[in-house]
């Protein structure tokens, strides 16, 4: 078979060429950063991992050891309240899209969400800092779960809605029909019919606070001890790599890669584990 | 759809309507005498087959509660900012933003630095990441073969997920002496009578802020330009292809051109995301309000001066003037984003769009 370009002009047949390539290469350097940051990140941090950093305090300034158990534990508490705030609130709004909002009042939603998600979260940071931690009087773990809860509902509420649309109306039609109460067809049909989706969008919202350092600064505002109420500074992992890597201790900054290989493989991990569930199925929406 | 079929005289139907899974106790009717029949009103319309009960009202109002509360919280960011940078805005006005003197101790603030270290690095990082993502999506679209477009979609997804403060790690102990060593050495030779690379290399500064913004906000830009790209139809490309025109001219006359819009919406949501971004940027800019003319010269942002000095403000005027910084960053990305969003409405229709691949 004759080349289906061969009676292009070079000129032609160059530039294609040359476009192709060029397009190769940009995917290349694309992937670069995130190879070489991900191994350097592995390397650094697995060299500076120990037992007593996963289980211990951070040592006083000057002191060499020491760990970030506190900020392990800090941020878990702080992914609750936010997953508490996050979640009812997002999936609550993702069926109001979804379910009633068909119309400019769910469009008004919807673009309230888009901005929403597009708000730097510094600023969310000092919102909240306004709102909770001056009535509060105190920076707090609480306030730094609701800063980041905010930043999850726009994207838990479009997912859904995203997961929700996809559920056949005829299974909606068919509970109807069967009498089913319409506040009971969304919760144990439709509702139901998407769980997977809709954990899928979750997770993926979570693992986007989960790294979220700016927020935290001025609400959960970081500890050097340990702390398990909601009225007082807490640690978080984000936080605490942030202080280390631009301390000038070279012993801290060595802890900061280690913090970070830790908050990575949280963070991938949870992004993997969804993916990958998603590909078996075992967590697919219905289609 | 017609009316629905009468329930009354089929046995199965009646059963299934009193099940307690489809009718929870609280709402069950008192036990029906046999000939009393089940009252499902027979209505014309599929889509609310049942008059509303109180548990229905109320189910409504509670999802629209969490829908209006999207807003309220809106509402609030706005009202806290304006409310708590009142003082600064009374005592310095528009002229805030034109001042370039940042001095607490005197009392006198202007922004002016800032908003620059902001612009410069966001174009900067634009002019980095633009090129890229859209060859990234292009290339995971339309030329990549099938086998490898997941890998290459989840190593970008992959990029979005690694939170700022690693990138900031990486770019204060990776990248920077990276650029002092190689890159801004071999800029100041090649280009330095542009006046852009002149002085120092730090390492530490415009430009190594400006690389970091690009590579965080290449996924942004690439997922919007493949969601848009995908939306182009086959037909289209189908039909240049048949008129004769090679592959790339197929991209660019066939697709590029279709979904122009959507990617400059893409590009556009990219910039607000580079403006807002924090942490990343306060660990490698450098943090000294200046405006100067070389990229190797340390700067300054809106978000990392918010980020640095907030918790250390005191008194009155400096909380408030970084308010008003904080309010003047959230008007700037709430434009950019709502900008950007109609422009990617207007490819996609504003439904919410499904890959094929």
């Amino acid at each position: 078979m004759r080349s289906p370009s061969s009676h292009l002009s070079f000129a032609r047949r160059f530039t294609n060429a040359a476009a192709m390539s060029v397009m190769f290469v940009m995917a290349l350097l694309v992937i670069a950063p995130l190879v070489a940051i991900l191994t350097y990140l592995v390397y650094r941090g697995i060299g500076s991992l120990s037992w007593s950093f996963l289980t211990h305090l951070p040592a006083p300034p000057g002191e060499p050891g020491g760990g970030m158990a506190n900020a392990i534990v800090g941020s878990g508490i702080i992914l609750l309240i936010a997953s508490l705030v996050g979640i009812p609130m997002g999936i609550g709004s993702g069926i109001f899209l979804a379910e009633y909002g068909r119309n400019r009042y769910g469009n008004l939603i919807r673009f309230t969400a888009d901005v929403l998600n597009g708000v730097p979260s510094i600023v969310i940071g000092m919102t909240v800092y306004g709102l909770v931690v001056i009535t509060q009087r105190h920076f707090s773990s609480l306030a730094g779960g609701i800063a980041l809860g905010i930043m999850m509902i726009p994207t838990v509420t479009r997912s859904t809605e995203e997961m929700l649309l996809m559920v056949p109306q005829s299974i909606r039609e068919a509970a109807w029909g069967l009498g089913v109460p319409r506040w009971r067809t969304t919760i144990s049909v439709v509702l139901r019919s998407a769980t997977s989706g809709i954990i899928t969008g979750i997770m993926l919202a979570f693992a986007r606070v989960a790294g979220e350092t700016a927020p935290l600064m001025f609400t959960a505002f970081g500890n050097s001890y340990w702390s398990f109420r909601v009225n007082q500074a807490m640690a978080a992992l984000p936080l605490q790599i942030f202080y280390y890597a631009t301390s000038p201790s070279d012993d801290w900054r060595r802890q900061a890669w280690a913090g970070a290989l830790v908050l990575i493989v949280l963070i991938v991990g949870t992004v993997a584990v969804v993916r990958i569930a998603a590909r078996r199925g075992t967590l697919r929406g219905v289609a | 759809m017609g009316s629905l079929p009468e329930a009354r005289g089929v046995p199965e139907a009646r059963e299934l309507l009193t099940r307690p899974e489809f009718t929870p106790a609280k709402l069950r009717p008192p036990e029906r005498t046999p000939d009393s029949a089940p009252k499902v009103a027979p209505r014309s319309s599929v889509r609310i087959p049942l008059p509303s009960r109180t548990a229905d009202r109320a189910f409504t109002a509670l999802v629209v509660a969490a829908a209006v509360s999207l807003f309220v919280i809106l509402v609030l960011i706005v009202l806290q900012l304006v409310s708590r940078s009142r003082l600064s805005l009374h005592q310095f006005g528009l002229r805030f933003f034109t001042r370039s003197v940042w001095d607490p101790v005197a009392g006198e603030f202007g922004a002016l630095p800032f908003v620059y270290g902001t612009i410069v690095s966001s174009v900067l990082a634009l002019i980095l990441a633009v090129p890229l993502a859209v060859g990234v999506a292009l290339f995971s679209t339309e030329l990549c073969p099938r086998k490898l477009r997941a890998p290459l979609s989840f190593m970008v997804e992959l990029l979005a997920a690694i939170p700022s403060v690693i990138y900031g790690l990486w770019g204060i102990f990776v990248l920077a002496p990276l650029l002092r060593v190689y890159v801004e050495p071999w800029l100041a030779r090649r280009f330095g009578w542009t006046g852009l690379f002149e002085g120092t290399p730090f390492g530490i500064g415009m430009l190594a802020a400006g690389v970091i913004l690009a590579i965080m906000i290449i996924p942004i830009i690439a997922s919007i330009t493949r969601e848009v790209v995908l939306t182009v139809p086959q037909q289209q490309r189908e039909a240049v292809l048949a008129l004769g025109a090679t592959r790339w001219e197929m991209l660019r006359m066939g697709v590029l051109r279709n979904a122009r819009a959507g990617i400059m919406g893409g590009i556009i949501l990219g910039l607000g995301r580079a403006i807002g971004e924090t942490i990343a940027v306060t660990m490698v800019i450098g943090n000294t309000p200046q405006i100067a003319r070389s990229l190797f010269q340390p700067g300054y942002t809106l978000a990392s001066v918010i980020a640095n000095e907030f918790t250390e403000a005191i008194g009155n005027l400096y909380p408030s003037a970084l308010m008003e910084i904080g309010l003047a960053l959230f008007l700037v990305t709430l434009v950019v984003n709502a900008l950007a969003r109609l422009l990617v409405w207007s490819v996609t229709r504003g439904m919410p769009t499904r890959a094929h691949a």
